[in-house]
């Protein structure tokens, strides 16, 4: 409750508060949050359960349209099954996909940083080295090679994405540890005897962990965009787990005849989850950046 | 200086070594090729011909020292899809990608620059914030959603631009291109413009950040004091200096563009090479993801040179060693 007040009454929140745009973004996400988490238990339909679609549901429009209905708020799909329901599933995908390859890559990235900034020598140089190479190649290039090596699936996207997503945490903690090991505390840290890894972790981290924040949070976007983009070329989930990106793709067939709910609905929840975290991102990084003050 | 660019060939070289090396062993992992290329009714004997005369047979590491081989006289193999050498196939559809991201850059820079300068020079006024807030919501768009969403206005609604293949084309030193036709030029907007977009709105905010930072400078005070006018002043005197980082960041986004053209061209069915490995993908014909991956890290590679040599000719404060 104490740390709570204390940030209420933070020079941070304050600016935040100032900050409509923040404001917004944050709103976004946490509706976001919201929906992927209780959304499930609040719409109409299990869109992975087959058993529950019926054919003759198929194509209907959003019910504001008309021959819409009401019990298919945003429409259905080839399959009859609701619009909404899916999107709502599929943001949950896109979500804890984006996040869980967010910490996983933070966590590979920093502990790679910190290790190649502290020891230095020919470890530095050749983690580098991989990080220089793989830099120079697009990410999404590199996700798109990897997945199609592997075959569809959640985890093997997870994995390529981390593959992917490291890289840029590692070369931004090695700096900082650069910038931090030659200073006096550094070396009183050591002269008491504390271990590499816990001057490395208590003493070096903290300095990096705002531009860490920065970072994880335009990953996020990136990561739901990179997901959304591979499940659209048909080398990311699984059809049976449609994310927001494969239910564009299934869109698209249909397109051509008119029905363009299918995909142009779940783009927009994409593109708003993607603007809402961006507009934090954005702040975040204005606020957090000494320079800027 | 030629010390400088026979280190960096050699490291280039080194460079894609690493690359095939991976590229082979992980798609070594995909199953098993020679089903791809025997009839589906093939016996085992079959099976077993077509695997020695393919040379399967050998161990992985001698598969790969002839794959390397093979790679450096330029034969890539051939597609077990269209019986054709893949090298032929990737070569043969690069000019309609190079055609589509030439003009996704141009579109790019000719709004971005304007743009950014523009939001550098007035950061306070509506236009600026307008085209900030613009750039952060180009950011956050999936360029795949873009294409479809202008699909369905421009081609389907309105029915002004045609919305799949490269239309009419004209050859130019024997090469077929869009852009020398009317027709073609109509098929070009909607993909170019879908692949520009995003890198038009990183672009646009590089540009502002730079020529902010650049305008805050004393040079810039003191050419005010001169006289110089406000037009030349941004953009011949900061502009020049505000680009220099932008020309390595543009490096790697092209190369950006030229990976996400697979997206654009399967939307657009642009027949490039970027829709040729996306449906390679799809039929596991691994020739010719082989062969795309390693031209296109070639080129890749060759950008990134490329960007070096050019930034110590705009930038004289850097020394090549």
């Amino acid at each position: 409750m104490k740390a709570l007040n204390e940030f209420l009454r933070s020079e941070f929140f304050f600016h935040f508060r100032r900050e409509k745009i923040a404001v917004a973004g944050s709103v976004i996400v946490v509706f976001f949050i919201l929906t992927a988490l209780f959304g499930p238990l609040l719409v109409p339909q299990n869109p992975y359960n087959l058993q529950s679609l019926e054919l003759k549901n198929a194509y209907k429009p959003p019910a504001w349209l008309e021959g819409g209905e009401a019990a298919f708020l945003l429409g259905s799909d080839e399959q009859g099954r609701d619009m909404l329901s899916g999107i709502v599933y599929g943001t949950r995908i896109s979500l804890f996909l984006g996040v869980g390859v967010m910490a996983a890559s933070c966590l590979v990235g920093t502990l790679v940083g910190l290790y190649a900034g502290y020891a230095g020598g020919r470890a530095d140089t050749l983690l580098m080295r991989i990080v220089d190479v793989q830099l120079s190649f697009p990410a999404m290039l590199v996700a798109l090679f990897i997945m199609s090596a592997f075959g569809r699936g959640l985890e093997k996207l997870f994995i390529a994405l981390t593959l992917v997503g490291w890289v840029q945490y590692a070369r931004t903690v090695r700096g900082a540890v650069l910038a931090e090991r030659g200073k006096e505390y550094i070396d009183a840290s050591r002269l008491i005897g504390l271990s590499p890894f816990l001057v490395v972790t208590r003493h070096v981290l903290p300095n990096v962990t705002t531009s860490l924040i920065v970072i994880a949070t335009i990953h996020v976007g990136n990561v739901i965009l990179t997901e959304a983009t591979l499940s659209y070329l048909g080398v990311g989930v699984p059809v049976t787990e449609p994310s927001l990106g494969l239910l564009v793709k299934n869109g698209y067939d249909v397109l051509f005849s008119g029905i363009w709910w299918i995909s142009v609905l779940p783009g927009c929840f994409i593109m708003i989850l993607v603007f809402g975290i961006n507009l934090l991102g954005d702040f975040l990084r204005d606020e957090l950046n000494p320079k800027l003050k | 200086m030629w010390i400088y660019l026979l280190r960096r060939l050699m490291q280039m070289a080194a460079v894609l070594m690493v690359v095939s090396l991976i590229v082979f062993f992980v798609m070594s992992f995909t199953g098993d090729p020679v089903l791809m290329v025997v009839p589906p009714n093939a016996t085992d004997l079959e099976i077993e011909e077509a695997r020695r005369s393919l040379g399967l047979d050998k161990p992985l590491w001698i598969q790969y020292f002839v794959f390397v081989k093979n790679l450096t006289q330029g034969d890539m193999g051939r597609s077990y899809i269209f019986k054709q050498p893949v090298s032929k196939l990737v070569t043969e559809r690069m000019p309609a990608t190079f055609e589509m991201v030439g003009c996704a850059v141009l579109f790019a820079l000719l709004v971005a620059v304007p743009a950014g300068v523009y939001a550098a020079a007035r950061p306070n006024s509506f236009l600026s914030r307008a085209i900030m807030g613009g750039s952060l919501f180009g950011i956050s768009l999936p360029s795949f959603w873009v294409g479809i969403l202008l699909i369905y206005f421009f081609a389907v609604e309105l029915g002004l631009l045609p919305s799949s293949g490269r239309g009419g084309t004209r050859l130019l030193f024997g090469v077929p291109w869009s852009f020398l036709t009317w027709d073609g030029l109509r098929h070009l907007v909607l993909p170019s413009v879908t692949l520009a977009l995003g890198t038009l709105a990183v672009l646009l905010r590089l540009i502002r950040a730079q020529m902010r930072e650049v305008l805050r400078q004393d040079f810039v005070k003191f050419a005010r004091a001169k006289g110089v006018s406000s037009r030349q002043l941004l953009f011949s005197h900061a502009l020049k200096n505000a680009l220099i980082p932008v020309v390595t960041f543009f490096g790697l986004q092209v190369g950006n563009m030229i990976a996400f053209a697979t997206v654009t061209e399967t939307i657009f069915a642009w027949p490039g090479m970027g829709k040729l490995l996306v449906d390679s993908i799809n039929a596991s014909d691994r020739p010719v993801i082989v062969a795309y991956l390693m031209i296109v890290s070639a080129i890749f590679v060759g950008i990134n040179f490329i960007i070096d040599v050019v930034y110590t000719f705009i930038d004289p404060r850097i020394d090549l060693r």
